[in-house]
């Protein structure tokens, strides 16, 4: 019996991508089904088993509504991302430009730039943040940061204040996404540069025009790299604090669970508004 | 402009403003240079100070830390730091642990993932392209969504606190970031040429054959940078690696995590050993050194694949 070849080349493939199939199902969607339905419910861990009453919408009020501290995260891991993934991005954007200039000794600093990455732990970060070697000391002593945090709101002055304590950090944060750039300015071709230039473009209409289109579609790619990995990363205060409550008691895994599903879809609220923003950019990029 | 430069040029000093023209130029060239160099090595300068903090204060010993002169160089070299460090962190054993606990999973996850990167390059199967948008969208699900029932699925079998916990998932292409490694294959294999593949099927070479005998071997940048990013990530994980492996697997970073506790257990509990032995920051520093040393060694050895992972595999492509 011979098989048609269309079917045996589907057969293949899906038996070459099966471990995904089989992994997404078991350690991915089933499980954030389960966490759903713990979150609508009050799970206790017993001797004998899961045991779970059904709570509603309960575990959800509670965070947004009578926590102490989890409204007040979320408010501060918004205004975060706002504030730091365009400073990541655009620093990364403005490393690689100066990176892609052909000088000697430019690989030792990609490589002093590129170091983070791989020493990156939580508790590293926090043994560094907590001693102060993540920011120069003078810093948060100058006068005008002093004023400066004093007439801001609070919320803004508590993020001003992450930013000087830790400045050092955010910029660690750069690495990957300085290589990304890297990557695709290398793959524009010299020859456009030297035709712009013949054409008598200058070096800032040269930048505009050559340049950033090329890096349009990477910082996508830099801006979702940035928010997903300040978000899952280890210091995080939200996700310190779900750890913690999986193992409180008079809370529990149902609570935690709904603590995971909100700060899930606050992520993805603020994937979706830098979606968003980029869509618009590139929109008027195009209609001009 | 430049048309009327030349224009009025007298024959005898064309010379001399050509000679000019290019000073001029030069010395500009030469300043634009200067100030790259400058900032690059200011961020460097950024980027390397908790380094060089971390360094310093490593080798202070008490009365350095407390004297407000010695601001950067110990007026000695003092070693006692690194020698509590070890015995906080138990460095042997943990560092023994790390690499376990760390390569497994990452070799596992490395291949799993070229396989199916493979499949998504490669073959045509109806709903191949919405399976890999999934794929790639699982990026972005943070590990805390799934971590609580995968806790409890670990603990009915039993696998909680077991190596298992971290290989199984590593397996089925769901470890950390595993979604990252899927696309770095696929493009890889996207831009290998099929010619050869097509050759030995008409050889008579089965599709494993094929994949193991001639598309692996090729790929070999990709495994290696596949393998060493895995590696430090799960070195570096500190969250689903303390909550599946519990108390008897430890990490480096998590026995950092707990550095206070292990100190006060280490030096509180004997009695009599109570004064003089307080936590300072130098010890805590040095620690934070013997943490992160052996993945920087990792870096020295195989800087070129790490800050040419992105050009070499493609992964910013079409």
């Amino acid at each position: 019996m011979r098989i048609k070849l269309r079917t045996r080349e589907a057969l293949k493939g899906l038996l070459f991508v099966s471990p995904w199939i089989i992994g997404f199902l078991i350690f991915t969607i089933i499980p954030l089904i389960r966490t759903f339905f713990y979150s609508l419910n009050e799970v206790k861990v017993t001797a004998s088993g899961v045991r779970m009453f059904f709570v509603g919408l309960k575990n959800f009020k509670d965070a947004l509504l009578t926590d102490v501290d989890y409204p007040q995260m979320l408010v501060d891991y918004f205004l975060q991302m706002i504030v730091f993934v365009p400073i990541i991005v655009s620093f990364a954007m403005i490393m690689s430009l100066l990176l892609n200039i052909e000088i000697k000794g430019r690989s030792l600093f990609r490589t002093i730039y590129f170091l983070p990455v791989v020493i990156a732990s939580g508790p590293v970060f926090d043994k560094l943040l907590s001693k102060g070697a993540m920011t120069f000391s003078g810093l948060a002593n100058l006068q005008f940061v002093k004023t400066l945090q004093t007439s801001l709101p609070p919320v803004f002055s508590r993020v001003l204040g992450m930013f000087i304590s830790g400045f050092i950090m955010i910029l660690w944060y750069s690495g990957v996404q300085i290589l990304v750039y890297l990557a695709g300015l290398q793959k524009i071709d010299k020859s456009m540069y030297e035709a712009a230039k013949i054409d008598g473009a200058s070096r800032w209409q040269i930048l505009w025009k050559i340049t950033m289109p090329v890096l349009a579609p990477l910082t996508f790619v830099n801006i979702i790299y940035t928010i997903v990995t300040l978000s899952t990363f280890a210091t995080s205060p939200i996700i310190k604090k779900i750890l913690v409550d999986m193992y409180r008691p008079e809370r529990g895994l149902g609570y935690a669970s709904a603590l995971a599903w909100i700060y899930f879809l606050t992520i993805l609220a603020v994937i979706g508004l830098f979606s968003l923003i980029s869509a618009i950019y590139r929109r008027k990029v195009r209609v001009s | 402009m430049k048309l009327q430069l030349f224009r009025n040029l007298q024959p005898k000093d064309d010379r001399k403003r050509l000679n000019l023209y290019f000073i001029e130029k030069r010395t500009k060239k030469a300043f634009e240079i200067a100030t790259v160099y400058f900032m690059l090595l200011l961020v460097g300068f950024v980027f390397v100070y908790p380094m060089i903090y971390m360094i310093s204060y490593s080798f202070m010993d008490t009365s350095d830390l407390v004297n407000p002169l010695v601001k950067w160089i110990p007026t000695k070299l003092y070693t006692g730091n690194y020698r509590d460090a070890v015995k906080v962190l138990d460095y042997v054993k943990t560092l023994t642990q790390t690499i376990i606990i760390s390569t497994i999973p990452a070799f596992l996850q490395t291949i799993s993932a070229s396989v199916v990167g493979y499949g998504f390059s490669r073959f045509r199967f109806p709903g191949k392209n919405i399976l890999f948008a999934i794929a790639v969208a699982t990026f972005i699900l943070p590990p805390q969504v799934t971590m609580i029932p995968q806790f409890l699925m670990f603990k009915d079998l039993n696998l909680l606190g077991t190596l298992w916990s971290l290989i199984i998932p590593a397996t089925f292409t769901q470890g950390i970031r595993s979604a990252i490694f899927i696309v770095i294959f696929y493009q890889f294999f996207n831009m290998f040429p099929k010619s050869l593949e097509e050759a030995a099927k008409i050889d008579g070479a089965s599709t494993i054959t094929i994949f193991a005998r001639i598309v692996a071997p090729s790929a070999i940048p990709a495994y290696l940078i596949s393998f060493l990013f895995s590696l430090v990530w799960y070195w570096n994980d500190t969250v689903i690696t303390a909550l599946y492996l519990g108390e008897k697997w430890t990490t480096l970073p998590l026995q950092l995590q707990r550095f206070e506790d292990m100190f006060r257990r280490l030096y509180m509990a004997v009695p009599g050993m109570t004064t003089g032995r307080t936590l300072n920051e130098a010890i805590v520093m040095a620690g934070t050194l013997l943490t992160i040393l052996p993945l920087i060694l990792i870096y020295f050895i195989a800087q070129d694949w790490f800050v040419e992972s992105i050009d070499r595999t493609g992964i910013t492509g079409e």
